[in-house]
C-alpha cells in the first residue's frame, strides 16, 4: 500500500513523534507491512514540479492512493477560501487539496488531535477558522462532511492525541495494511480503540496515590495531581502508561498532568490547564463511569486512611519516607 | 509546480512545495539572465497563536506554545517560562535551571543531527549531481529513507529521546519545563541512566558524523583546517562544499545574533550577544522591532511587548507572507547555530563568518554539535539528586516579562503582558522569522531574500527543473522552521 502524508496546520509533531519509533524504527515498521510513502513533507526528496506532479496525479484519480495521511487541522479561513494555508507553488489552499483527495483515498487517517479534532490549532477564537477533517471538536462534520467515506468504506480514523504515540500510528497503518481495522475497531469518535479503550489512569505511577486521595498540592510533587493539579487521566482515552513514551517516559511519571490531548476540544478546558475546577471544594469531573455518592464516599474513607508515609511523600518531590517491609516496621 | 510568468523587469517563478523544510515555504523568484535578481520568501501557514493566548491565565502558555512547533517544542516551552518567571521576578531554582538547560539541550543537539541527515544532505542525492566523484557515496548514506546515515540518525536520536522520556515524560510537547525549575526531580538512578543514553550518542557521533572525537572537531579553527577533515559524514560534507564551492553560495549579511544559549543560574553556556562587521557588541532587546510593512498584517511597526497580530483577510499588497519582518535596530540579523558560535567566539566560526554562505551555516551546526554533547554530559554529570529541583512561581497580576532563549535554529523571544491575572498580550519572534523575514518599509529583505540574490537557475548538470537545487541549498542552510515563523 502506498502512503501519501501531507502537513496541514499544524505543528509537525506528530511525524516529530512517530520518528520516536522503536525496536523496530519506523521505516522498517513501513517495509515490511508493504508500506511505501509516496511524498512525506519531511521524509521525501522530492520538491516543487515533482510534488504537484504527484499529487495531481493522485487527485485525478491516475494513480491510485491507498492510505492519506493529514497532520495538522485544516484552515477554512479566510472567510471559507482556506488561504490562511495555501500549499505552495500550487495556487491552491491545503483545503482543496485535502477535498480532492480524500474520496479518492481507500483510507483517510488523521494523524493527530489537530487533524482529527481541530485541536490547539483551533483553540481560543479560532483565529484561522481551522476544524478537523471529519469533526469539529465534539461535533460531526470537519472540511468533510458526516457520512463521508473513504474508498474502502471506514469513516476518517483519528488517531487523535497531542503529539500521537508513535504506536498510534504505526499499529493503525499496520492494521490498514492488513485489512484488520474495520468500523468496530473504532471508538465513538473514531479512535483506535486498542488504545483509545484505555485511560491514561491505567498504569499511572500515582495509583497508590490515588487509592487514598494522597494529592500533590504543587506541580513537582509526586502525589495525584487529579484533586489540584488538572489531571483528567482518569477520564482521558490513552495507553500512556501502559507503554511509555520515549523509553520510559508519560506526562503524569514526569509529574505533570494528563490534560486529555486524545480528547475532542482538550485546547478549551474552560479553566486553566494545571488547576481543578471545584465547587464547594470538591473536583468537578470525576472519573466519567464512576456514581459521584460513591466516589465521595470512598474518598472520605480512603483519605482517612491514608498512610503516613503516602500522605508524607505525596506533598515531597520525591520519596522522602521508603515503605516498611513487612517484619521490619517499627 | 514552478509557476513562470514574464512580466516586467524580469521573469517571475514560484517555488514550491518546499518540503524538508518543518513546515511550508514559497519563495517567488524574479529572474534575469538566468540568476535570481530578487527574492520574496512566503510563510503560508497562519494559525494565530498569539491572539489564542490573549485572555487565558498566564500559566496557559506553558501548554499551548509548545505546540506552535513539533521540532522546537521545548525551546517554545522554555522561552514561556522564562518569560512568566520575567513577569513573576522569580525564577528557577540552580537545579532547575541545569535540568531544564540539558533538556532543552537535548532538543537541540536532536534538531542538529536531523536536519544535516534528514534534511539537508539529501539534496546532493539528485541526479543533477550523478557524475561527481561523491555521488554513489551521498546516495548510500543520505537518500531519504533508504540511506545508512538517515536510518542510523533516527535511531540514535529515538535513543537520545530517551533522555527526555525521563526528565520531561516524552518529546514533543512537555509540560516539565516550569519558570520555577522541572516537575521531575532525577535521582541517581536517572543521573546514570542519562549518562549512559548520552554516551550511546557520543559514540554515534563519532561513529557516523565525525568519524573522530567530537572534541577534535571543536579544535578546528580556520576554515582551511576544516575543509582537510576527512571523517565520517562531515567529511563527506566538506568534500562536497569544496567541490560545488559552498562557501560562497548564499552568504548572509554578516550580523549575528544570539540571545545566549543554556542560562544556568549564573551564566549562559554559550554568551549572548551582536557580532557585526567583525565586532562584538552587547544585545539590546529594546531595540527589536516588528515591521509589518510587507506583511499579511495589519497594524504599526512596534516593539514585540507593544505588538498586535491581526491578520489581513484580504491579503493585500505589498504584502506577500504571514510572517512579519522583525529588525534589531532597523536591520535584518541572521541567527542560528553559526551566530552562537560566532558570538560565542569559536575561532572556526568566526573564521567561517568570513564568508558566511552555506559552508559556514551548515558547518556552524555541526561544530555546536560536537560542543553539545560535552555540554550534556556536563550539564548530566553536574545533577544533584538531594538539591531542589523547582520552586513555585505565582504569575503576577499584572506585569510584563520577556523570556529570550537559543532555539536550535536561534534567537527565539516571547514578550508576555499580564493585565487583571490574564494574559493581555503575547507576541513571539521565532528564529525563522528573522531569517526568513520579508521586506521592511524601507525595501530591506529579510536574511534570506538576500542571501538567495544572484543565485544562478541552472543546476551543475546545466539543467533547469524549475526549482534549481542551489536555491534549495541555501533555503535548507539556514535550517528553516516553517511552522515556528508565523506560528
Amino acid at each position: 500500500m502506498n502512503i501519501l502524508w501531507l502537513q496541514a496546520s499544524g505543528c509537525g509533531g506528530c511525524t516529530m513523534s512517530l520518528l520516536c519509533a522503536e525496536a523496530p524504527g519506523l521505516f522498517d515498521l513501513l517495509a515490511g507491512a508493504g508500506l511505501e510513502i509516496l511524498w512525506h513533507p519531511a521524509l521525501s526528496l522530492e520538491s516543487g514540479a515533482e510534488v504537484t506532479d504527484l499529487l495531481e496525479a493522485l487527485a485525478t484519480g491516475a494513480r491510485p492512493l491507498d492510505i492519506l495521511c493529514v497532520e495538522g487541522a485544516v484552515a477554512r479561513g479566510p472567510a471559507g477560501t482556506g488561504r490562511f494555508q495555501m500549499l505552495s507553488g500550487t495556487g491552491a489552499s491545503l483545503m482543496d487539496w485535502v477535498r480532492r483527495l480524500a474520496p479518492r483515498a481507500r483510507h483517510v487517517v488523521a494523524v493527530g488531535s489537530c487533524a482529527a479534532f481541530g485541536g490547539v490549532t483551533s483553540a481560543g477564537g479560532n483565529p484561522s477558522d481551522a476544524a478537523g477533517l471529519q469533526m469539529e471538536g465534539t461535533h460531526p462534520g470537519g472540511i468533510l462532511p458526516p457520512a463521508f467515506r473513504a474508498q474502502g468504506g471506514l469513516p476518517v480514523v483519528n488517531v487523535a492525541g497531542c503529539p500521537v504515540h508513535p504506536g498510534w500510528v504505526v499499529e493503525t497503518l499496520l492494521a490498514l495494511a492488513e485489512g484488520a481495522l474495520g468500523p468496530e475497531g473504532l471508538d465513538s469518535v473514531a479512535r483506535p480503540r486498542f488504545y483509545a479503550d484505555h485511560l491514561v489512569h491505567h498504569g499511572c505511577p500515582k495509583n497508590e496515590f490515588y487509592e487514598y486521595k494522597a494529592s500533590a498540592m504543587e506541580l513537582s510533587q509526586i502525589g495525584c495531581m487529579m484533586e489540584h493539579l488538572g489531571c483528567i487521566g482518569t477520564q482521558a482515552a490513552g495507553d500512556c502508561n501502559i507503554r511509555p513514551w520515549n523509553g520510559e517516559g508519560s506526562c503524569t511519571r514526569a509529574g505533570y498532568p494528563c490534560i486529555g490531548c486524545t480528547e475532542p476540544e482538550f485546547e478549551e478546558p474552560r479553566h486553566p490547564f494545571t488547576r481543578t475546577p471545584k465547587v464547594g471544594g470538591i473536583p468537578v469531573g470525576l472519573p466519567s463511569d464512576m456514581p459521584k455518592a460513591w466516589f465521595m464516599a470512598l474518598a472520605s474513607l480512603s483519605k482517612a486512611a491514608t498512610p503516613e508515609r503516602v500522605a508524607r511523600n505525596a506533598v515531597s518531590d520525591r520519596v522522602r519516607m521508603p515503605p516498611a517491609p513487612r517484619g521490619r516496621r517499627r | 509546480m514552478a509557476r513562470s510568468q514574464t512580466g516586467q523587469g524580469g521573469a517571475r517563478r514560484v517555488l514550491g512545495p518546499f518540503n524538508r523544510v518543518e513546515g511550508d515555504l514559497e519563495v517567488r523568484l524574479t529572474v534575469e539572465d538566468g540568476h535570481v535578481r530578487r527574492a520574496e520568501v512566503n510563510a503560508p501557514l497562519f494559525r494565530g497563536f498569539e491572539p489564542m493566548l490573549e485572555g487565558r491565565a498566564p500559566e496557559d502558555a506553558l501548554t499551548l506554545v509548545p505546540r506552535i512547533c513539533g521540532i522546537c517544542s521545548v525551546s517554545q516551552s522554555m522561552a514561556a517560562a522564562r518569560a512568566i518567571a520575567a513577569a513573576a521576578g522569580q525564577g528557577p531554582t540552580p537545579q532547575g535551571a541545569l535540568v531544564a538547560a540539558l533538556i532543552h539541550a537535548v532538543e537541540n543537539a536532536a534538531d542538529h543531527l536531523f536536519h544535516f541527515n534528514l534534511f539537508f544532505m539529501a539534496d546532493f542525492a539528485r541526479p543533477a549531481y550523478a557524475d561527481r566523484a561523491w555521488a554513489r557515496a551521498v546516495e548510500a548514506r543520505f537518500l531519504p529513507q533508504r540511506g545508512e546515515a538517515v536510518r542510523a540518525a533516527v535511531a540514535a536520536r529515538a535513543q537520545l529521546m530517551h533522555v527526555l522520556g525521563m526528565l520531561a515524560g516524552r518529546w514533543p510537547h512537555t509540560l516539565a519545563v516550569q519558570p520555577g525549575g522541572v516537575t521531575r526531580a532525577p535521582g541517581l538512578r536517572e543521573r546514570l541512566r542519562i549518562l549512559a543514553e548520552l554516551t550511546a550518542f557520543r559514540r554515534h557521533l563519532e561513529s557516523a558524523l565525525f568519524g573522530a572525537p567530537p572534541e577534535a572537531f571543536v579544535a578546528l579553527e580556520t576554515v582551511p583546517d576544516l575543509l582537510a577533515w576527512e571523517g565520517g559524514d562531515a567529511g563527506l560534507f566538506l568534500r562536497i562544499a569544496a567541490d560545488l564551492d559552498l562557501a560562497h553560495l548564499g552568504p548572509g549579511g554578516g550580523r549575528y545574533l544570539s540571545f545566549g544559549g543554556y542560562a544556568l543560574a549564573d551564566r549562559t553556556i554559550f554568551a549572548p550577544g551582536l557580532w557585526e562587521g567583525g565586532v562584538p557588541a552587547p544585545v539590546d532587546p529594546g531595540a527589536i522591532t516588528e515591521d509589518l510593512s510587507h506583511a499579511w498584517m495589519r497594524g504599526a511597526t512596534a516593539h514585540p511587548f507593544a505588538g498586535m497580530t491581526l491578520p489581513d483577510p484580504e491579503m493585500a499588497a505589498p504584502g506577500y507572507s504571514w510572517c512579519k519582518a522583525p529588525r534589531l535596530a532597523g536591520r535584518p540579523v541572521e541567527v542560528g547555530a553559526l551566530a552562537r558560535q560566532v558570538i560565542d567566539g569559536h575561532p572556526l566560526a568566526r573564521d567561517l563568518a568570513r564568508d558566511g554562505g552555506v559552508l559556514a551555516r551548515v558547518a556552524g551546526r555541526l561544530l555546536e554539535l560536537a560542543r553539545l554533547i560535552g555540554v550534556m554530559e556536563d550539564l548530566a554529570r553536574a545533577i544533584t539528586p538531594e538539591a531542589a529541583f523547582m520552586t513555585p512561581v505565582t504569575p503576577p497580576e499584572d506585569g510584563t516579562g520577556a523570556g529570550l532563549v537559543e532555539a536550535a535554529r536561534g534567537s527565539l523571544g516571547h514578550w508576555l503582558r499580564i493585565e487583571r491575572g490574564h494574559i493581555a498580550g503575547y507576541q513571539i519572534i521565532a528564529p525563522t522569522t528573522w531569517n526568513f523575514s520579508p521586506r521592511d518599509a524601507c525595501g530591506v529583505p529579510g536574511p534570506l531574500e538576500a542571501a538567495l540574490e544572484g543565485i544562478a537557475l541552472a543546476d551543475a548538470d546545466g539543467t533547469d527543473t524549475g526549482t534549481p537545487l542551489a536555491v534549495q541549498h541555501v533555503v535548507r542552510s539556514f535550517d528553516p522552521c516553517m511552522v515556528c515563523t508565523v506560528h
